[in-house]
């Protein structure tokens, strides 16, 4: 069940916030999310977060761009009308592949770097149009923003937060996405 | 400071005894004669040994020239003629000579040119700043001191080649072989001998003095108060890199490319760097391995080794990228006087020429594309002994097409000189790395390298 109510701790320095993020971890709070306006080196790991895989992705739509680049240059230029085209060795693909080696390399690179972008929107959900879900419009700019749900026990997060270096702690009502 | 041990001093004496003797059989059993050329090619005769070479537009033949493409087509028929018969047998026989000398200096060059590539690459990253690599400088360093010993073997095999020996590698040093051929009387204002000596020298003069300042100036900075000397190897290594570059294309034109004195090309330079550079960054690996496994590496982590694996991965990408920008430009094309080049070698080296792109281009980017596996040890080790052996097989493709034609084999004398160059690379390498700490003490960047991570 989702929590309905949860904390957002502002910080004000990337440092303080690493710190505040190793410490609530060691208290074994779970963490919502964290919002900061720029990357945070090494903060998806102090957060415990798995490794991305969009690499592996990558690679393997950069496999069937090359399959789509081999399968089409056969067909076109071998099997359906195998011309003779200024000598070029039009009987196998094989013969013929250095000319096609330009093609192959670029719907791989297209295939892998495009359809990995379009991963990317999916699994992170942006899109135009979309609703920004962004707490705390300075989140954008200098502040960084813990977020934390709560079980009924405010009292003691808050003091937890206070030590960690939090200017600021609210108790909100967390809307339904 | 690291002590060159004793098993691998008596393993690099043993491989340079091993190959010497290698060596002194190959030559000894590749002085045939005429009758005894004859009689083999009786045996073989008819059986499919002698492929039809491409006939050259050249109207001259000498038949001291074994070059692939100063050739008269081998027909079946051509041996009822006898003097094609014997033209043909001097030919072979002329070929046969050439496979010890061939097999040396392929092995000589792959050894030197690692040494060459290592001192680009260090030279790159003193004139980078880079911040990542001063960690590995001193072993570097050591790879580099092979350079001025391993390139004056090269170019003294070059020129015996050409002196004491029958031209076996260079037939534009034969004067009869010039007297006759136009092409490469047009060429001789460049190709001749005491302008060869003279451009060789100068290479290596400047690229040792190189690599004898900035290890100087490396090595007075670990004590030193100030950055003065950082400072001076910075401004060298710029000026080093500019003279490098024009050097290393020279280079590649006089030590690889005027073997086949009618053929040329424009990126042969680049390619031939790319080949260097990645094996140059092969053996860093490996030797800081090495090290590393012995415990004399404790402030090297996993992290240079990824960078490392990186730089062979992306190198190995561009050796390639220039090896097809090569082929694919002269095979469209087709211009007979070009073509000739890759005709040579796709009918008679299609196992080695083929099977490079394989290793040197195939298997390290699948291997190495992984950021995990490019930091566990035994994974680069392999990889790297796969990109090295591609890259001997490399330059074997370069030369041996050149010299001995269709008789080529990876046999007794091409693995003993590699076994001579290797255990003189390995006690030449180890001796220089005792010479001196093995971390960079006073360089402005070693904190950072220390604690770089990736």
């Amino acid at each position: 069940m989702e929590a309905s109510k949860v904390i957002h701790a502002i910080y004000t320095d990337d440092d303080v916030l690493m710190s505040a993020v190793k410490k609530v971890k060691a208290e074994k709070h779970h963490i919502e999310e964290i919002y900061t306006p720029f990357p945070v080196h090494g903060l998806d790991k102090a957060m415990g977060l798995e490794p991305t895989r969009i690499a592996i992705t990558a690679f393997m739509y950069g496999l069937v761009g090359l399959t789509v680049a081999i399968l089409m240059m056969n067909f076109i230029m071998i099997e359906d009308w195998p011309q003779n085209i200024g000598g070029k060795p039009s009987f196998s693909y094989l013969e013929n592949m250095p000319a096609f080696v330009p093609i192959m390399f670029e719907l791989t690179v297209f295939f892998a770097a495009h359809l990995m972008v379009i991963t990317f929107y999916l699994r992170s959900r942006m899109w135009p149009f979309k609703q920004a879900e962004n707490p705390d419009p300075r989140t954008t700019d200098d502040h960084f923003l813990m977020e934390i749900a709560v079980h009924g026990n405010e009292k003691e997060l808050q003091k937890l937060l206070k030590d960690t270096g939090a200017v600021e702690i609210n108790l909100v009502d967390k809307e339904a996405h | 400071m690291y002590t060159f041990s004793n098993k691998l001093k008596t393993f690099s004496i043993v491989l340079m005894v091993l190959g010497l003797l290698g060596v002194g059989y190959g030559f000894m059993t590749s002085h045939k004669s005429f009758e005894e050329v004859e009689t083999l090619l009786a045996e073989e005769s008819h059986g499919g040994g002698h492929g039809e070479e491409a006939a050259h537009a050249t109207p001259s033949h000498d038949t001291h020239a074994e070059d692939a493409h100063v050739n008269t087509t081998h027909g079946d028929d051509a041996h009822a003629e006898v003097d094609e018969h014997k033209k043909h047998v001097e030919h072979v026989q002329h070929q046969i000579a050439n496979r010890p000398w061939s097999a040396l200096y392929v092995a000589a060059f792959f050894f030197m040119m690692i040494a060459l590539g290592v001192l680009a690459f260090y030279a790159i990253q003193i004139a980078s700043q880079a911040g990542w690599s001063p960690v590995l400088f001193r072993v570097m360093e050591g790879i580099t001191s092979y350079l001025l010993p391993g390139a004056l073997i090269v170019l003294g095999i070059a020129v015996a080649s050409g002196t004491i020996g029958h031209y076996n590698l260079f037939i534009w040093m034969d004067p009869e072989v010039v007297e006759h051929d136009k092409l490469i009387k047009g060429k001789s204002g460049f190709l001749n001998l005491p302008w060869f000596v003279i451009r060789g020298l100068v290479f290596i003069a400047g690229w040792s003095l190189y690599r004898h300042f900035s290890r100087k100036f490396s090595i007075a900075q670990d004590t030193a108060e100030d950055q003065s000397n950082f400072k001076k190897s910075f401004r060298i290594s710029a000026a080093f890199l500019v003279f490098f570059i024009y050097t290393e294309s020279m280079m590649s034109w006089d030590w690889i490319m005027s073997v086949d004195p009618h053929w040329f090309s424009t990126l042969f330079g680049w390619y031939v760097f790319a080949s260097m550079f990645v094996s140059g960054i092969t053996v860093i690996a490996l030797i800081t391995i090495y090290l590393k496994s012995r415990n004399y590496l404790e402030f090297v982590n996993e992290n240079h080794l990824h960078d490392v694996a990186k730089f062979m991965f992306a190198f190995s990408i561009f050796w390639t990228y220039l090896w097809f920008s090569q082929f694919m430009l002269i095979w469209y094309s087709n211009i007979p006087e070009e073509v000739t080049y890759f005709v040579s070698r796709f009918n008679d080296y299609k196992l080695p020429f083929l099977g490079m792109v394989v290793l040197n281009f195939v298997f390290p980017i699948l291997m190495l594309m992984n950021a995990d596996y490019k930091r566990i040890p035994w994974f680069v080790v392999m990889t790297g002994l796969v990109i090295l052996f591609g890259h001997y097989i490399d330059v074997f493709n370069m030369i041996m097409p050149a010299t001995v034609g269709d008789r080529w084999f990876i046999g007794i004398p091409e693995i003993s000189s590699i076994l001579l160059f290797a255990g003189l690379f390995i006690f030449v390498v180890f001796t220089a790395l005792t010479k001196a700490p093995l971390l960079v003490k006073g360089y402005p960047f070693r904190k950072e390298s220390e604690e770089f991570h990736y």
